[in-house]
This record gives C-alpha cells, sequence and structure tokens, in this order.
C-alpha cells in the first residue's frame, strides 16, 4: 500500500486491529434476565455491544477487551464475566 | 504597473493578489507594516479574507495549518523570535504536506535583542522542510509570493514556503516595483484546490502519528516532494517569465560569472551591493563574479557545481552562523556541493545584527580569498574582543 | 440468530485505549452528540494516540491532530476557513487536561476571547496519562502521581485543581458546562447544547482513567460516580457566566470516593490520614456550598 500524502487515512482501518485478543474475561449476556435497556451499548468504551433486531444487545467479541462494565453497569444483572477460554 | 512603494507594502499587495481566504499572523518588528497593509485591505473590502488576529505566533501559523487543512489558502508572516516561537509548527504544517506560505522579513535572533537584520532566524529552520526563497531586492520579494504559492500548492510538491526578504532593508525601503494586476495574478495562479481537506461530506484524519513502521518512509518522501520542487520551480518560473517578463525559473542567478576568477556566492539584498562592487573591481581589472543563491531549499547544488566549476577560487558570504561549526550555513552546504573539487571555498560571516556591509567590504574578502584567507567572522571590531 | 442493528458510531472499535477508558467512552459520546457534519480537533495526548496509529483511525468524522498546546488555535483557523467558504460543519475540540488546563492555555485564552464558533470538550481523566501519569493542573489534591508522588514527606499533589470553567466562563464564553461519563444522557445534551450555542463553548468531562488512577476497568462509571456523589465533581451549566443548572445529591464522604484509588492509598495505608481527608472533605463541602448541591433531606 502506498503511503498517503502527509500521514492521512480514510475511516475504517482501526478495525484491522482486533482488539478481542486483549480480553481476559468474556462478557456473557443472559437475555432472560435482559430488560433492554441499553446500558450495556451505552457504557460500552469499544462501542462493540450492538443491539439485534430482537432488541437483546450482544457483543462483538472480536473488539470487546473485557472491561466489564457492562457487567458491573447491567441494572439487571444479565451480564457475568467469565475466564476467556483460549 | 511600475509604483514606487515601500517594501512591506508591495508583499502585502502580492498577497492580497494572491486571493488568500486566512490571514493569521502576530505583529513583529520588522515585519508589521506587512500584516497591518493585509489588515486594512481586509478593513475596506479590498481583500476578502478572515483575518485571525492571534495571540502569539504559534497561534499564528497553529490557524493557517487548521485553514489549510479545511482547504483555503492560509498566509502568514513573521521573522526571528516569532518564527522560532513558531518553530513546532514550522515542522507541523511541512510534516502535514500543508502549503502555506509564510513572509519572513529577516532579522537576527537573541540574545542580545537585535531587531535588526541578518538571516539567522530562517536559515535555522532550513531542515524543516519547508520551501526557501530569498528576494534580492523588493521586485522579486513580490513576485516570489506568486512563484510560492504555485510551487507549493502543485500536487508534485504540497510543502509550505518562506519568502524571506531583510528586515529594514528591504521591508523599510522605497523602491519602484511593477506591481501585476488581479486578472495577471488569476491567469497565473489557480484557485487553492486540494484533493484532500477537512470536510463531513469525505471525512480523513490528519495528522496521524508514525510508528517506526512508516516513519522514515514520511521523512523520505518530504525529501522526494522537495526535490521534485526543482522541477515545478522550473517550470513555474518559466510561466512567470513569459507572462510577466521576469523568468524566476533558476534557482540561482549569476552576474558577470562566465569568466571569474574569483566567486562571491550570497544570498538577498547584499547582492546588489556586491553586484555593484563587482563593477568596480572589473573595472580595475579583476575577475570577480556573483553567484547569488535564490533557493535555498530545494538546495541548488548541481546548478552551483556547475556555475562554479571554472573559477579558481569561491568566497561564500553568510549573514548567519551555525556557531561551533565550519561557518555558516551557506558555506557549508556550498562547500558540500563542491566536495570533490580542488577549488577553494572560503566563508565569511558577516552582517550579523545589522551591521552594514559596504562595497569596500566585498573587496576585501576579495583580496582576502585571494590570499587564501577565510573561514572567518568577516568585520570584527577588534577593540571590543 | 437476531441481525445485529445498525448503529451510529463515528468513533470506531480496534482503537488501542485501555479496557474501561473513560475517554474512549467520552470520544465515542461526544461524537454520537455531535453527529456527523462535525471536524474534531484533537490535542496530543492519550485519546490522539491511542485513536490514530497510522493508517489505523478510528474516527469517521474528518479529524486533524496537529499539536499538543495548539489545538484552539487550529480550529479558529478551520472556523475562518469555513465561514469563508460559506460551509457549516460543526468544530468540536477534544482535549486532555494536560492540554486544556496546562499547556494550552495560551490559544485557549486567545481564541476564547476571538469568539471563534466551537465546542472545546476538555475530557478531564486528571494527570498527564499519555506520559506515564504526571500531574497537571487537573490534579486533585493529594493525589499521588509519578511527577506527585505520595512519600514520606508528601501527601502527593499540593494543590487543588484549577478552575477552568470559571477562566472560560470569564473569557464571556456563552456557554459553559461540567460532564461526566457517568451520566451519558446528560453529557450528550449538553454537548449538543454547546454545539447548537453560537461561540466558543467549554464542557469539561470528568473521564476516570483506571491505569492512571489505580482501579480495574468495570469500576470506570461507579468511580465517576462516586467523585459526584462526593461532591468532588460537580455536574454544573453556565449560561453566559452564570450557573443555571447543578446537579444535585445526597452527598456520601469524600472517603468513599478516595478509598476506591490507588492514588489516595497513601491516605488510608500504612496509616489513615485524618488531617488531609478532612481537608479533601472541606473541598467537596466547598462545591457543594458553591454550586448548591446538597439535597435537604426532609427532618423526621
Amino acid at each position: 500500500m502506498a503511503l498517503a500524502v502527509g500521514c492521512r487515512a480514510r475511516p475504517g482501518k482501526s478495525r484491522d486491529n482486533k482488539t478481542g485478543s486483549w480480553r481476559v474475561f468474556k462478557p456473557a449476556f443472559d437475555n432472560e434476565k435482559c430488560s433492554k435497556c441499553g446500558m450495556c451499548q451505552t457504557l460500552c468504551p469499544e462501542g462493540c455491544v450492538h443491539e439485534n433486531t430482537d432488541g437483546f444487545f450482544e457483543p462483538d467479541y472480536t473488539y470487546c477487551k473485557g472491561c466489564g462494565i457492562c457487567a458491573e453497569e447491567c441494572p439487571k444483572e444479565a451480564i457475568t464475566m467469565k475466564q476467556e477460554e483460549k | 504597473m511600475m509604483e514606487i512603494t515601500e517594501g512591506s507594502h508591495a508583499v502585502a499587495e502580492a498577497v492580497r493578489l494572491c486571493r488568500p481566504q486566512v490571514v493569521s499572523a502576530y505583529p513583529i518588528t520588522p515585519q508589521t507594516h506587512i500584516v497591518e497593509a493585509l489588515a486594512d485591505f481586509v478593513a475596506n473590502g479590498m481583500l476578502d479574507a478572515e483575518y485571525i488576529t492571534v495571540e502569539n505566533e504559534l497561534s499564528a501559523l497553529s490557524a493557517c495549518v487548521g485553514a489549510s487543512a479545511a482547504g483555503s489558502r492560509a498566509y502568514s508572516a513573521t521573522t526571528s523570535q516569532g518564527l522560532m516561537l513558531m518553530a513546532e509548527v514550522v515542522f507541523n504544517a511541512s510534516g502535514m504536506r500543508l502549503p502555506i506560505v509564510m513572509s519572513i522579513a529577516n532579522r537576527a535572533m537573541g540574545a542580545p535583542l537585535s531587531i535588526w537584520n541578518d538571516m539567522q532566524d530562517s536559515i535555522s529552520l532550513r531542515d524543516a522542510g519547508w520551501l526557501h526563497f530569498y528576494a534580492e531586492d523588493n521586485q522579486e520579494a513580490t513576485d516570489l509570493h506568486f512563484l510560492a504559492y504555485k510551487v507549493a500548492e502543485d500536487p508534485a510538491v504540497q510543502l509550505p514556503a518562506f519568502v524571506c526578504f531583510d528586515g529594514f532593508i528591504l521591508s523599510h525601503t522605497y523602491e519602484p516595483v511593477d506591481m501585476l494586476t488581479q486578472a495577471d495574478v488569476d491567469k497565473y495562479l489557480p484557485k487553492f484546490n486540494p484533493s484532500e481537506k477537512l470536510d463531513a461530506s469525505d471525512p480523513m484524519s490528519f495528522g496521524m502519528y508514525a510508528t517506526p513502521e512508516y516513519y522514515l518512509e514520511f521523512r523520505y518522501e518530504m525529501d522526494q516532494a522537495l526535490k521534485r520542487a526543482k522541477g515545478v520551480i522550473a517550470k513555474a518560473g518559466k510561466e512567470f517569465g513569459s507572462l510577466f517578463g521576469r523568468d524566476y525559473s533558476a534557482l540561482i542567478e549569476t552576474y558577470r560569472l562566465e569568466d571569474a576568477e574569483t566567486a562571491i556566492v550570497a544570498m538577498g539584498s547584499v547582492c546588489g551591493t556586491v553586484k555593484d562592487a563587482i563593477d568596480e573591481m572589473r573595472a580595475e581589472g579583476m575577475k570577480v563574479g556573483l553567484l547569488r543563491i535564490r533557493v535555498f531549499r530545494p538546495f541548488p547544488a548541481e546548478e552551483i557545481v556547475k556555475g562554479l566549476s571554472h573559477v579558481k577560487r569561491i568566497a561564500v558570504l553568510d549573514k548567519n552562523v551555525s556557531l561551533g561549526s565550519r561557518g555558516g550555513a551557506t558555506a557549508i552546504e556550498v562547500r558540500d556541493a563542491m566536495y570533490g573539487s580542488t577549488i577553494p571555498v572560503k566563508g565569511y560571516i558577516l552582517g550579523l545584527g545589522g551591521r552594514d556591509i559596504r562595497k569596500k567590504d566585498i573587496k576585501e574578502i576579495v583580496t582576502l580569498c585571494e590570499r587564501g584567507i577565510g573561514d572567518q567572522f568577516y568585520g570584527l571590531r577588534r577593540e571590543l574582543i | 440468530m437476531a441481525e445485529p442493528k445498525k448503529t451510529c458510531e463515528l468513533f470506531d472499535c480496534g482503537h488501542r485505549a485501555c479496557g474501561g477508558c473513560g475517554a474512549a467512552l467520552a470520544a465515542r459520546l461526544v461524537t454520537q452528540a455531535a453527529g456527523t457534519n462535525t471536524i474534531v480537533v484533537n490535542s496530543t495526548g492519550c485519546m490522539e494516540v491511542f485513536s490514530t496509529p497510522y493508517p489505523e483511525t478510528a474516527w469517521k468524522v474528518p479529524w486533524i491532530h496537529s499539536l499538543f498546546e495548539n489545538a484552539a488555535a487550529v480550529a479558529s483557523g478551520i472556523d475562518a476557513a469555513l465561514k469563508k467558504q460559506g460551509r457549516n460543519e460543526k468544530i468540536v475540540i477534544m482535549a486532555g487536561d494536560g492540554a486544556t488546563f496546562d499547556i494550552g492555555m495560551i490559544c485557549i485564552s486567545g481564541a476564547f476571547e476571538r469568539g471563534h464558533d466551537f465546542t472545546y470538550i476538555c475530557y478531564d481523566n486528571e494527570a498527564y496519562m499519555n506520559t506515564g501519569i504526571q500531574r497537571s493542573g487537573a490534579t486533585p489534591y493529594d493525589a499521588s502521581t509519578t511527577t506527585s508522588p505520595a512519600g514520606k514527606c508528601s501527601f502527593g499533589n499540593k494543590r487543588p485543581k484549577k478552575d477552568m470553567p470559571a477562566i472560560l466562563a470569564a473569557h464571556g464564553a456563552p456557554y459553559v458546562a461540567t460532564a461526566s461519563v457517568a451520566y451519558p444522557a446528560d453529557l450528550k445534551q449538553k454537548v449538543e447544547k454547546a454545539i447548537n450555542t453560537p461561540g466558543p463553548c467549554y464542557v469539561q468531562v470528568h473521564a476516570p482513567c483506571c491505569t492512571g488512577w489505580g482501579f480495574e476497568g468495570e469500576q470506570t462509571i461507579a468511580i465517576a460516580k462516586l467523585a459526584l456523589e462526593t461532591g468532588l465533581w460537580v455536574n454544573f451549566e453556565m449560561v453566559d457566566g452564570k450557573v443555571s443548572k447543578v446537579r444535585k445529591v445526597v452527598r456520601k464522604p469524600v472517603e468513599e470516593y478516595l478509598k476506591t484509588q490507588k492514588r489516595f492509598r497513601h491516605l488510608f495505608k500504612p496509616s489513615r490520614q485524618d488531617a488531609e481527608i478532612a481537608a479533601i472533605q472541606a473541598i467537596a463541602d466547598r462545591n457543594a456550598e458553591k454550586y448548591g448541591i446538597d439535597i435537604k433531606l426532609k427532618k423526621e
């Protein structure tokens, strides 16, 4: 890939960096407990929690660093952090 | 149209004709008359630009960085201490490949504080990746602004440019200047229309950081762009010549050099004095000529070698000094260009902090050079040291 | 399996912030509030570094980084250029507390005085985190940093936080606010308000740094909430220099906040420093009085 003039870039390339590999703990979402409030999505520093067409939320494990904010802040305690298996 | 005008006003008029959309500058002697004139143009509707009255020079050039990245032609002017306060942004603007043009009314660096002329300011930033143009007179100080924008904005270059002229000696002197009309300039200098800019309809990131995997190549690309600028200057300078009668295609100018035995190499307004001294020496039978460097970056090494290959000795005048080294920047670089040749290159540091340089000084330097004496300060008041 | 719905994220995945980073969350929330018609000017710092190693930019809006200290001046130039070109993008500066409280003060003062149209967001994580947790003018009293370490002769940072909102209100900024990543709806509302207010506006966002403050990443929001609940951080709005809205709380003692973070550990171990904790409590009490944050409970 040729160098861009002046060290510039168009969006999209940060996705090449798959930060999911950093993860030590993995959030598990329990839709039975979920109230669909979306707090997990709002507070994720990665922006990697997505709402699906059923209104539930699921993380993109390609980028989820496993910080645990979603689990900590979930008002229904529907998210639990589990040791990553690699 | 020929008019007798102050150097600063001629420069301001040239800048006005270049239609910058953003002017951002902070007052400093001897640059003030330029920015005052530009502010006046804006206040009277003669220049359709935003004039940002910044709180210091670092912000002056920073605002130009923002404006240029957003796709506007941007202009600033400064000198000496102001340029050094900008220094961090100077490197930044070139690294981001933003074709800002900045006038430098050359002035000495403190301490000791001095408002008077030498070239220590811009020369100290010779490694910053900007184009460096040095004017001999006010006509050139004026014209080089048109050329500077044209070359800086060329897609093959995309680098900012200093247009340097000696503070007070040129900036505050009245000389006849043949000023282009707006129609002339519009014909020569197209609208600034960069292919990439900060734009919500095509978002881009500007000024990212480079890891060791990339940094070296970015610097290489800047060096290549400066080298490509030689060809761009040749083309744009020639076009200027064919349109307006003054050809700036060459990076150097020679005066009575063809059969010279002693060549003087110099930059800026001192070359007028040098030419007069050469005429007088020639009348006395001395074969002396001048090679004037108009473009210091890209450095015209090949042109210098070609121009000086026949002379017996070279005297380089420097209104700057690289303290603790083998002289001034010009002497060091000319000597580097002449590496492998047996022609002796002698450097003379003179005129620092506004010390006058007279014809008799030039003649004395030629005599010293003929005797093999050089690589020294010239004109020291021995009673003080 | 259900398909993910598209969300409007303008700060992309793959950035290199620590897990649980308050500043990264701030970048997400601010860009969501600002929308696509925005140009972001970022000062040098953690956010700039974790989001833009060439060519992997995380920004989906136009973004520029020039230097550490000059974001407000760069924004001034963009503002002038947009005016001349008849464009209507909004300018949002994102700068850390070091870039804002310390090295950028001259550029900020000049730009606010000139009255450019931009929104200046300071993501305040209360020290120079990118370079390794050195104290800044935003570091709170007694916080231990690498240049204000707690030791035998020191309880850490000797000075309270600089009152940056007041300084910018004094410049005539039409809208000044403080916000916290713990209250994302409030934060986004304030950013929108700032962006839609002509002239230079300032929003200072409390953005806890798990690495620099010493806590686990999942605690970022909880700790940001505690800062507000103890009165050590106050969320308020100032319109034309007058405080117009304050988030009120039933205050907790400051030590509930302090004991959650390693930077204040020396106040509790090896022995409890009552005088220092009282001094910090006094800061919270002054905040409470100044901004009227206390909810008066009805007497039984």
